[in-house]
């Protein structure tokens, strides 16, 4: 599996991902945001930081970045696309996932660790777990509240695209298990076609004993499942 | 011909606007208790050459569109001028 780590100017959380995709056995590579190509990727991650500084808002610069016409492209041909924090809000910005993300109720910066129920199983990046998961992620974010309107929110229930909610230790969603005021206590969502997610909390930093969870490793081990899946039935032609 | 547009961004009123709220406690902290409402947004000032004041008017539309503001989170109002013209001689 050969994944493009998209960097931006004030993208911190790149080489977390670099080490979680070479935990998994896959290649990384960094692809810098003023390339116009992707190469032959099987995956694509745009990892948290503070692109641009959040200048004008989160992730909006980022999101009109060269490189991010052929993420569409790949994303449009059913290519996996990941959106981390800040990776989220890009993805929101460009205008692949609906909604937004704007500054946490309570206006304080929240940076620590959370319970996230995971509502799917699907591939590309949750078939490691089984629906109802309860995991520990951290979080780190000053802009991950969650909204959007009341039709796009019903839309995203009703099709199932929640992927994510934050909930307290037993999977119950509290007040007091929600950390920004995310509607719906969304932490994560899809797209239709189900090959782009964009998520607030960060899989990459739960993968060892060390870093206190490896409860996100399964992110990136799904990732490789399903693209060495994709690779096998086109004939390992990807190379 | 140059213009001048001032883009007033604030967040959309149906969204809770935190920043505003605490600057609303803030003010009412210090004694201005007939504050009812403070909502905090956003000036941009943009300078451009453009050949008419339409022109001008829809260029500057579609910066606020693909840029500049997030309908899903922000209205915006768009004050254009034109730029007093250097004198010739």
């Amino acid at each position: 599996m050969k994944v493009a780590i998209i960097t931006f100017p004030g993208s911190n959380c790149d080489y977390d991902c670099w080490h979680a995709v070479r935990l998994v056995g896959g290649e990384p590579i960094y692809v810098d945001h003023r390339a116009t190509d992707l190469g032959r990727v099987d995956a694509v991650i745009l990892p948290g930081g503070f692109s641009y500084g959040d200048y004008l808002r989160a992730g909006a610069i980022a999101s009109r970045a060269p490189i991010m016409r052929a993420v569409r492209a790949f994303a449009a041909e059913g290519g996996p696309v990941l959106g981390i924090c800040n990776g989220f809000q890009i993805l929101c910005e460009a205008g692949f996932l609906p909604g937004a993300l704007v500054r946490n109720r309570g206006l304080k910066f929240r940076s620590r660790w959370v319970h996230l129920r995971i509502e799917s199983a699907d591939p590309p990046f949750f078939r490691a777990y089984r629906p109802g998961q309860v995991v520990r992620w951290p979080i780190a974010h000053g802009e991950g509240c969650y909204v959007a309107p009341p039709e796009e929110l019903a839309r995203l229930e009703a099709e199932g695209r929640v992927v994510l909610r934050y909930c307290d230790p037993t999977g119950r969603r509290t007040a007091a298990s929600n950390p920004n005021g995310s509607l719906h206590d969304i932490a994560g969502i899809r797209n239709e076609r189900g090959n782009v997610v964009g998520m607030m909390p960060h899989p990459e930093r739960a993968v060892e004993t060390l870093l206190g969870s490896v409860e996100g490793l399964g992110v990136f081990a799904s990732l490789s499942e399903a693209t060495d899946t994709t690779m096998a039935s086109a004939g390992g032609s990807h190379g | 011909m140059e213009f001048r547009a001032e883009i007033r961004i604030l967040p959309r009123p149906e969204l809770l606007d935190p920043q505003g709220k605490a600057v609303e406690g803030a003010l009412h902290g210090l004694g201005f208790h007939a504050v009812r409402a403070v909502h905090v947004g956003r000036l941009l000032v943009v300078e451009f050459a453009a050949p008419s004041f339409e022109a001008a008017r829809a260029e500057v539309d579609a910066m606020c569109r693909q840029l500049l503001a997030n309908p899903v989170i922000e209205n915006y109002v768009v004050v254009l001028e034109p730029l007093a013209q250097p004198v010739e001689g």
